[in-house]
C-alpha cells in the first residue's frame, strides 16, 4: 500500500512518498521518511521490501559520495539513474532488490529530470511517474492535470490533488505523506501532508 | 607460483628491512609538505614543483580529500599515493555505510597506516614509497587532529610536521617556533615554515586550509602571493627592527 509519485515542473522536479512502515496489519510507524538525498541535487524516492529499500539507497548514496571524492564533480542524474539500474540488473537474476525508485535530479545545464526505475531494472526518463497501488490515482490525476513547466504552486496543488485522491479512494492508505524538492538551490524537504500525527507518549 | 612468494622486505643481519629504509628514501626525495595544527584551523602546505609550461596544472592535485572533513597530502610516488588514496576513499563511504557516521581521522589513519604495513610483510609486493599527512576534524568532539604515516607502517599524532625534501630543516623550524594558532595565523606558520626550504609564491606551493564549517578549501595563486608577500614584510619588518639603534635612549 505504499505510494512514490514524482513530477517535472519548470525548474525543478518534486518527488512525494507516503511515509508508513508496515508489517503485515500493524504499522510500525506513521513517519518514516522514504525519500533519501542522494546528494546536494539529488532525491530518491523509494518504496518496497523495507530492508531492501534501506540498504539499496544507502548504498547507491554512498557510491554516489565515492565517486564524487574520486573525480572531483558529481555524478549527472542521467549516469546516477544508469548506475542505478545497473546495480539492480546486476543483483536481479541471483538476489533481486525489491525496490521501486523514482530518482530526480537538477544538472547545471539539462535542468530538472525524473527517471523511473522499477525493482526489475527498467528505467525510463519521464515527466511524471509513480509507483505503488496508489500510482492508479496519482497516474489518473497527473495525466488530467498535468502541463509542461508548471510552476512550485501549481506542481503542489497537483501533488496535494493525487495525495487526496489516494486517501480517500485506496482501501488502506497511508495517512501521512512528505514531499521532497529539488531545484537550482539543492535538494531538500518541501512539505509534509499528515493527517495522523504521532501522538506523544504520556508521561508514567 | 611459487616465484611470487618470496617476500621482498626480508631482515638483514642486524635487524634493519631494507626495503623500508629505501621507501624512507624516496620519501626523503619527494616534494617538501608541511601540516600545521591550529585550535580551529588546519593547514596543509606543500611544494609545487615547477610546472612544465605544457602542463594543465589543475590536473595535478597535491592535497585531496578523502572526505568531508578529511583531507590528505603526502611525499613520495605519486602513483602509489592513488592506489592509497583511493582505497581510504573507499573505506570512508564503506565505514559511513556499515555504522552510519563517518570516519574519525584517527581510524583513517590507522587504515592507511595498516595499508602500508601489510605491503612490507607480504609476498611479492614493494612497500608504497609515500609519507601521508592526514588532517580533519573528530565528527563528534570537533578536535582537530594532524596525523603523520610512513612507509613502515607506524603512524603518530602531530602538532605540526613535515614530510618530503628537507623535512628535517622545516622540523627544526616548526619546533622553534611552533605556538598554538588559529585561523590565518596558522596559515602563515605553515606557510613560513615551508618557505624556509622553497622559494616562495603561488606558482610553487600548494595552499589548502580545513575549517570545522567550510572542510577543505584550495587556495588560489593570488591569495597565497599575496600572504607570501605579508610574511617577507614581516620578516622585512623583524630584520630592521633588529638592526635599527633603539631611539629611546637618544
Amino acid at each position: 500500500m505504499e505510494s512514490v509519485f514524482g513530477l517535472v515542473g519548470k525548474d525543478f522536479a518534486i518527488v512525494a512518498a507516503d511515509t508508513s512502515a508496515v508489517h503485515s496489519i500493524l504499522v510500525h510507524k506513521t513517519n518514516e521518511d522514504k525519500i533519501m538525498l542522494l546528494d546536494s541535487h539529488k532525491l530518491m524516492g523509494a518504496s518496497g521490501e523495507t530492508g531492501d529499500r534501506a540498504q539499496f539507497t544507502e548504498y547507491i548514496q554512498k557510491n554516489v559520495a565515492l565517486y564524487q571524492f574520486r573525480n572531483g564533480i558529481p555524478l549527472t542524474t542521467a549516469a546516477a539513474a544508469n548506475y542505478t539500474r545497473g546495480e539492480l540488473a546486476t543483483a536481479l537474476r541471483k538476489n533481486p532488490y525489491q525496490v521501486n525508485i523514482i530518482l530526480a535530479g537538477y544538472d547545471k545545464e539539462i535542468g530538472p529530470s525524473i527517471y523511473y526505475i522499477d525493482y526489475i531494472a527498467s528505467c525510463h526518463k519521464l515527466d511524471k511517474a509513480a509507483f505503488g497501488y496508489g500510482s492508479y490515482f496519482a497516474l489518473a490525476m497527473m495525466d488530467r492535470h498535468y502541463r509542461r513547466d508548471m510552476t512550485i504552486e501549481e506542481a503542489i496543488e497537483l501533488v496535494d490533488k493525487c495525495i487526496i485522491e489516494i486517501r480517500s479512494r485506496l482501501v488502506v492508505a497511508p495517512p501521512n505523506f512528505i514531499i521532497k524538492i529539488v531545484d537550482k538551490d539543492g535538494a531538500r524537504e518541501y512539505a509534509w501532508r499528515q493527517s495522523i500525527k504521532d501522538s506523544p507518549v504520556p508521561a508514567a | 607460483m611459487a616465484r611470487y612468494d618470496r617476500a621482498i622486505t626480508v631482515f638483514s643481519p642486524d635487524g634493519h628491512l631494507f626495503q623500508v629504509e629505501y621507501a624512507l628514501e624516496a620519501v626523503r626525495k619527494g616534494n617538501a609538505a608541511v601540516g600545521v595544527r591550529g585550535t580551529d584551523t588546519i593547514v596543509l602546505v606543500v611544494e609545487k614543483k615547477s610546472t612544465p609550461k605544457l602542463q594543465d596544472s589543475r590536473s595535478v592535485r597535491k592535497i585531496v580529500n578523502l572526505d568531508d572533513h578529511i583531507a590528505l597530502a603526502c611525499a613520495g610516488l605519486k602513483a602509489d599515493a592513488r592506489v592509497l588514496i583511493n582505497r581510504a576513499r573507499i573505506e570512508c563511504q564503506s565505514y559511513r555505510l556499515t555504522v552510519e557516521d563517518p570516519v574519525t581521522v584517527e581510524y583513517i589513519t590507522r587504515y592507511i597506516a595498516g595499508l602500508q604495513q601489510k605491503y612490507t610483510q607480504s609476498g611479492g609486493v614493494r612497500p608504497f614509497g609515500l609519507s601521508t599527512l592526514i588532517i580533519g576534524f573528530d565528527p563528534h568532539t570537533g578536535a582537530p587532529s594532524l596525523y603523520q604515516t610512513d612507509p613502515s607502517g607506524t603512524f603518530s599524532a602531530w602538532k605540526a610536521n613535515a614530510t618530503g625534501r628537507n623535512s628535517n630543516s622545516i622540523r627544526e623550524f616548526l619546533e622553534k617556533n611552533y605556538k598554538e594558532t588559529s585561523g590565518q595565523e596558522t596559515v602563515k606558520l605553515a606557510i613560513r615554515a615551508l618557505l624556509e626550504v622553497v622559494e616562495g609564491g603561488g606558482k610553487n606551493i600548494e595552499v589548502a586550509v580545513m575549517t570545522k564549517e567550510h572542510g577543505l578549501r584550495q587556495f588560489e595563486e593570488a591569495e597565497i602571493d599575496s600572504i607570501v608577500a605579508d610574511i617577507e614584510a614581516e620578516k622585512a619588518a623583524a630584520e630592521a627592527a633588529k638592526k635599527a639603534p633603539s631611539t629611546k635612549d637618544t
